[in-house]
């Protein structure tokens, strides 16, 4: 690890809010996407000349489709509760990243321009126009938000910043001032089916080395099937479980899993990416056809589930969108769904999260576990916010928060929770959810995975806690790199199937 | 008929008009606005029922509030629950006979308005003493504070300083109503108490008072969490599939 290039935040005993520090991160500029990355997916190339008119053209527009962009804007009366929830002014102290000043940045331009208020009174209601240092705001504070939900759940009225973020990313998209990395990752999973850009042929390499790695290491043939054909379940999982570390750990957890269960399954080359990228620039034609994908896959493949792999936005997508999207669940009643939903097995959820159907085979007993396997691990789990506060698992709301700590405790004896305020629907974002994974944005990564670093401190010192598990792909990346600047080790983050994985007994096939 | 009572009469149905048809408009354009995807904030209820009981905790004890910061909950449902009280001990101005809910509540309605002016006066300090608070805080918001303060001295000037001939400003009232305009008492603490209630009517559909109907229709809160069962498409959103 370089010397980092600004300072990074000390852990205390006892989290603290911040006082106000005004530009605190103004510095901060994602990269701006250039021209062949945006006309790949859609959106002009560069800064289009009459971009004021055309901004204002297109929140007319998102105002008329999206309720909660409308009602949100109205809404709000800057009561303060939201202010010290983010994770990003919990750790910068700037003051644009408290949620109602990241909203206020859009919303004073919604009022002069769509309100009575701020039409004839701007002064009086902090109207303003849309001017080039306002669209620069825009595009430095709403590339600092991750979408993450936190601070929709204390506000009285249920507003949710991403909403207003996604919003304005998509006004920005629409007039040619792009961020770089999400937007770069949207055209290779829209070109080559998955975010990393990996094509067919070397996908099947990987899998192979896996296969040959899984037999090394337990002596058993486990299979990483791809494009197979009457599989019972297309797992789709996000592409950096292919070779990212510790990633491709939970990979090889899902497999052993459908080994033991004697599962027919297989991986899509057409649709290897459960990420969904077309939700962090809320733009719904992108996101939809990255989930149609899935749907021509499932079609193309004849399997009758579909099961999603650890990651947080893409169970979000899958969970809550896939069936508006793409027609992926059940309850429909129009042609295009129902061709879908009549080839899929009824008895099982659609889509359903990995986590799920592990617990399910757990619970029956159908796996076999040797929990002492886990016994150099004390584990805490992380919530991913997409999975907390965007979706859920089982049949009860909360789900998402009992399945996966419930596989942790059946795979390994010594399990601790973090702090009550930093788990469950308040869990901290890691810091590089939404669009931010992406090293030109390292300062910012690592002061707002601070909240979580501090909770984790407390358990890391209080119950030698030393394996951090969690169910998502981007929280994995994130904080295998932002951990060492705390001073952890980055080998302390791994998945819930990683555990599985360790704890699995395999039989020998005859 | 004083040039004052006229002015009055005329100052109340416009403020009445704005707030209606303003309100009206607002709700309408709300309720025509699609929303394409399901965001319910979870854990959420996965029935209608579970939501109407989820909204109803919101409106009733400000559950996600309470949540997020105490201090802001305690003040924010003081000054709430005596604004209801108020309220409601201001219907027997609109009615003969009274109901009886109404006339048992007159001694806690009458101390409520206390309440009211201790609840703002917590909210606004927060303005000024949060420095995160302070930064987000507008003019318009410490007005609003102001004008609901006003109102709240006025009317507790009203019944504790200078008493006003209530009986008469329950005719004018009741006169509005029926279109039939009786002459008003020409206190000054009187004409002050209406004018700013016809201020907060008149800019209810216009300011953040929308953050009422708002709870209503937000999405995160209003929305069944049950997508892996029904599909749910929007108008616009379905044509997209016609393609």
């Amino acid at each position: 690890m370089a010397a980092p290039k600004f300072e990074v935040p000390t852990l205390k005993e006892v989290s603290e809010v911040p006082r106000v520090q005004e530009g605190a991160m103004a510095h901060i500029q994602s990269f701006v996407a250039n021209a062949p990355i945006q006309q790949a997916i859609g959106f002009p190339g560069e800064l289009v000349e009459n971009w004021e008119q055309k901004a204002i053209e297109k929140m007319g527009d998102l105002l008329g489709k999206y309720r909660s962009f409308k009602v949100y804007l109205d809404a709000c009366v800057h009561c303060g509760a939201c202010t010290d929830k983010c994770h990003y002014f919990l750790g910068t102290g700037d003051p644009n990243n408290m949620p109602v000043a990241r909203q206020e940045l859009v919303r004073k331009v919604y009022r002069r321009h769509f309100t009575f208020a701020g039409k004839y009174f701007p002064k009086l209601v902090g109207a303003t126009d849309l001017t080039r240092e306002v669209l620069d705001k825009w595009y430095t504070y709403y590339n600092q938000c991750s979408e993450c939900r936190r601070c929709s759940v204390f506000c009285p009225y249920g507003i949710d910043t991403a909403e207003i973020t996604m919003a304005a990313k998509e006004i920005l998209d629409s007039i040619g001032y792009g961020q770089k990395y999400t937007n770069e990752i949207i055209g290779k999973v829209q070109r080559i089916g998955n975010n990393l850009g990996l094509p067919g042929p070397a996908l099947e390499d990987t899998l192979e080395g896996l296969e040959e790695d899984i037999e090394a290491d337990t002596g058993v043939k486990v299979r990483l099937p791809l494009d197979q054909k009457g599989a019972e379940v297309l797992l789709v999982t996000p592409s950096a479980d292919f070779f990212s570390e510790p990633h491709v750990e939970s990979l090889i957890g899902y497999a052993k899993v459908f080994h033991a269960a004697g599962v027919s399954w297989t991986l899509s080359s057409h649709a290897s990416e459960a990420g969904n990228f077309g939700l962090f620039i809320g733009n719904y034609d992108t996101m939809r056809n990255i989930a149609l994908r899935i749907r021509e896959a499932a079609l193309e493949l004849g399997v009758k589930r579909i099961i999603v792999g650890e990651c947080g936005h893409a169970w979000r997508v899958a969970y809550s969108f896939w069936n508006t999207l793409a027609g992926i669940g059940a309850g429909a009643n129009d042609p295009f769904a129902v061709e879908l939903q009549q080839q899929l097995d009824p008895r099982y959820p659609a889509p359903q999260h990995i986590c799920e159907y592990t617990y399910d085979l757990l619970q029956r007993g159908v796996l076999k576990i040797d929990k002492s396997a886990n016994d150099h691990r004390v584990i805490t789990f992380h919530d991913s916010c997409n999975v907390a506060r965007g979706s859920r698992m089982g049949d009860m709301p909360g789900g998402q928060f009992v399945i996966p700590r419930e596989i942790i405790k059946m795979v390994a004896n010594n399990y601790h929770d973090m702090e009550a305020d930093t788990i469950h629907e308040s869990t901290f974002c890691c810091g590089g959810g939404g669009g931010l994974l992406t090293d030109d944005l390292m300062e910012l990564r690592v002061k707002g995975a601070l909240p979580r670093m501090e909770a984790l401190k407390r358990v890391v010192d209080g119950q030698q806690v030393n394996f951090m598990a969690t169910i998502c792909a981007i929280c994995k990346a994130q904080f295998s790199k932002v951990l060492p600047y705390y001073g952890f080790d980055m080998s302390m983050v791994g998945g819930v199937h990683q555990l599985v994985s360790t704890a699995i007994q395999l039989k020998q096939e005859e | 008929m004083s040039a004052l009572t006229i002015l009055f009469a005329c100052l109340f149905y416009a403020a009445t008009a704005m707030m209606v048809f303003g309100l009206g408009y607002k709700i309408y354009d709300y309720a025509r606005t699609p929303a394409p995807l399901k965001i319910p904030t979870t854990p959420a209820p996965t029935t209608t029922t579970g939501v109407v009981f989820r909204i109803f905790r919101e409106v009733v004890f400000f559950e996600s509030l309470f949540k997020a910061t105490k201090w802001t909950w305690i003040f924010g449902y003081v000054f709430h629950g005596a604004l209801a009280l108020v309220l409601l001990r201001h219907v027997r101005y609109f009615q003969e006979p009274v109901w009886t809910v109404v006339a048992l509540i007159q001694p806690f309605g009458l101390y409520a308005a206390f309440g009211m002016v201790i609840g703002l006066g917590g909210l606004w300090a927060r303005r000024f003493l949060v420095d995160r608070v302070r930064y987000i805080s507008t003019l318009s918001d410490h007005l609003m504070l102001a004008l609901l303060l006003a109102i709240g001295l006025t009317g507790i000037g009203m019944k504790f300083v200078a008493h006003t001939d209530i009986v008469a400003v329950k005719a004018f009232m009741q006169g509005l109503m029926t279109f039939n305009i009786q002459p008003m008492p020409e206190d000054p603490l009187l004409l002050a108490h209406l004018f700013l209630v016809a201020c907060l009517m008149a800019i209810f559909p216009i300011s953040k008072l929308l953050h009422i109907p708002g709870l209503f229709f937000s999405p995160s809160r209003n929305q069944a969490d049950n997508p892996r069962e029904h599909r749910y498409v929007s108008a616009w959103a379905a044509k997209l599939e016609q393609k």
